[in-house]
């Protein structure tokens, strides 16, 4: 079969990854960089499948923690409440406001889960060189890129708590440590989204044919 | 002409069968030897594409569906007076506060930074940064930055020193402005405090709410491919 669709590895040649300018591919061992804007120039983005992985496995250690400790302490007139994301997301919708439980827990508990899956899914879809509907996957990596960012919901409620309700004696919020968690949490999956190469999925493909 | 073989490669589609025949100079032909591109490699799956003819046209990557260039009208100016818009607003939302807490005799003002500074003094300093920087230190260099860059290529000055170095940093912390969910945890922060005490929106909340589409429509408005033809480092 001769069905070689032109990409411009084949070509020899290199999209630039700040400006996407096709330069001609340099030697492996130089380090070029791009003559139109001046950044260093990959043919891929370096080491992309091992620093991904790296940051998954990473990403899901600190997923555990930061579910199972309380992200915020609530004391109230000499009662103490800690509560974790999920406990949270069960009072909303006990008091009746179940739009502002499914934005937390979208956002907070279904985001950062979905998106491990979907990079560990296509991880592995690269790693077995499968040929199985490269567009959906390229897709669902845009998505996974996209939306990530809408994690960080949960740590800026409890920024804006902890700043608003320090009421002396009568109530405070402080943070838990399941904030810390948290945060790493979405920003190590957002660096990871990051560090993939969504051409990687096409490359396999290409060279099996 | 040196660019044949591409534009014979490109006009046929993605399912041809023909071998690919190889230029010899390939970069000069990819830009057609006048140093306009003809032919643009999608970042998401490597096809190269050819650039339509007209100025006012759209192109989706053939294979995979990616945008690759998408038009914009008078793109330097509105960006410009988008992002001058976005700088007041910005000041205004840093200077007043955005919620007020009452219950009982007390009031409880915050202002931005306020939770930042509660944040710090719990010794959460990784937590505090990190809210520093995605609410107040990425939008205000985004902001800054395209400043610096649109502003003389609208008067027609040739580009600012180190223009092209800023507008990379611009689109690599892009990913990490994130008022938009800023704004999203002031709305569940207000109901999620609602039955407790009574809170009292300030200026900043609606300067902040009107800062975040300015930025997007700035952002929108940009036409990055243009911006890097007129910065081009070899003119």
């Amino acid at each position: 079969m001769n069905k070689q669709p032109a990409t411009a590895r084949k070509l020899g040649l290199l999209s630039c990854h700040d400006c996407h300018l096709l330069v001609d591919q340099p030697h492996p061992q130089a380090h070029s960089s791009c003559p139109r804007c001046g950044a260093p120039l990959h043919l891929r983005k370096p080491n992309s499948l091992h620093r991904t992985w790296a940051l998954v496995c990473a990403a899901i250690i600190l997923y555990i923690p930061a579910n199972v400790l309380p992200i915020t302490i609530t004391s109230a007139l000499g009662t103490r409440q800690a509560d974790t994301i999920l406990s949270g997301v069960i009072y909303f919708m006990k008091s009746g406001s179940w739009e502002i439980a499914a934005v937390i827990f979208i956002a907070s508990v279904f985001v950062p889960f979905a998106k491990l899956v979907i990079l560990i899914c296509i991880l592995l879809s690269v790693h077995f060189r499968s040929a199985w509907r490269p567009k959906d996957r390229t897709v669902l990596y845009r998505i996974t890129e996209m939306v990530g960012r809408w994690s960080m919901v949960d740590i800026y409620v409890v920024t804006i708590l902890v700043a608003l309700v320090k009421l002396g004696a009568i109530a405070t919020i402080e943070a838990g440590p399941a904030a810390v968690y948290f945060a790493a949490v979405v920003v190590i999956t957002m660096f990871a989204a990051e560090s993939f190469d969504p051409r990687l999925i096409w490359d396999v493909i290409e060279e099996d044919v | 002409m040196a660019f044949f073989p591409i534009l014979q490669i490109l006009c046929s589609t993605a399912e041809d069968r023909r071998p690919l025949p190889l230029p010899d100079d390939k970069a000069a032909a990819a830009s057609g030897g006048t140093g306009r591109q003809i032919v643009v490699a999608c970042p998401d799956c490597d096809l190269l594409n050819r650039l339509p003819e007209g100025v006012d046209a759209n192109l989706v990557c053939a294979r995979c569906g990616a945008v690759l260039r998408k038009h914009r009208t008078n793109s330097i100016d509105r960006s410009l007076a988008l992002t001058l818009a976005a700088l007041i607003l910005f000041i205004v939302s840093n200077s007043f506060p955005f919620l007020a807490m009452k219950s009982g005799g007390f009031i409880q003002e915050t202002t931005l930074l306020t939770g930042v500074h509660e944040l710090w003094k719990q010794e959460l300093y990784g937590l505090s940064s990190l809210v520093l920087l995605t609410c107040v230190l990425v939008p205000l260099a985004q902001i800054t930055g395209l400043l610096y860059i649109l502003a003389p290529l609208r008067w027609d000055a040739g580009p600012a020193p180190q223009a092209v170095r800023v507008f990379r940093l611009v689109q690599d912390v892009a990913p990490w402005g994130m008022m938009e969910v800023f704004m999203l945890g002031i709305l569940v922060a207000l109901v999620k405090l609602g039955k407790m005490a009574t809170i009292i929106p300030g200026i900043s909340v609606f300067s902040f709410g009107v800062l975040i589409f300015v930025m997007a429509a700035a952002f929108a408005t940009l036409d990055p491919p243009l911006l890097w033809d007129r910065l081009d480092l070899r003119r």
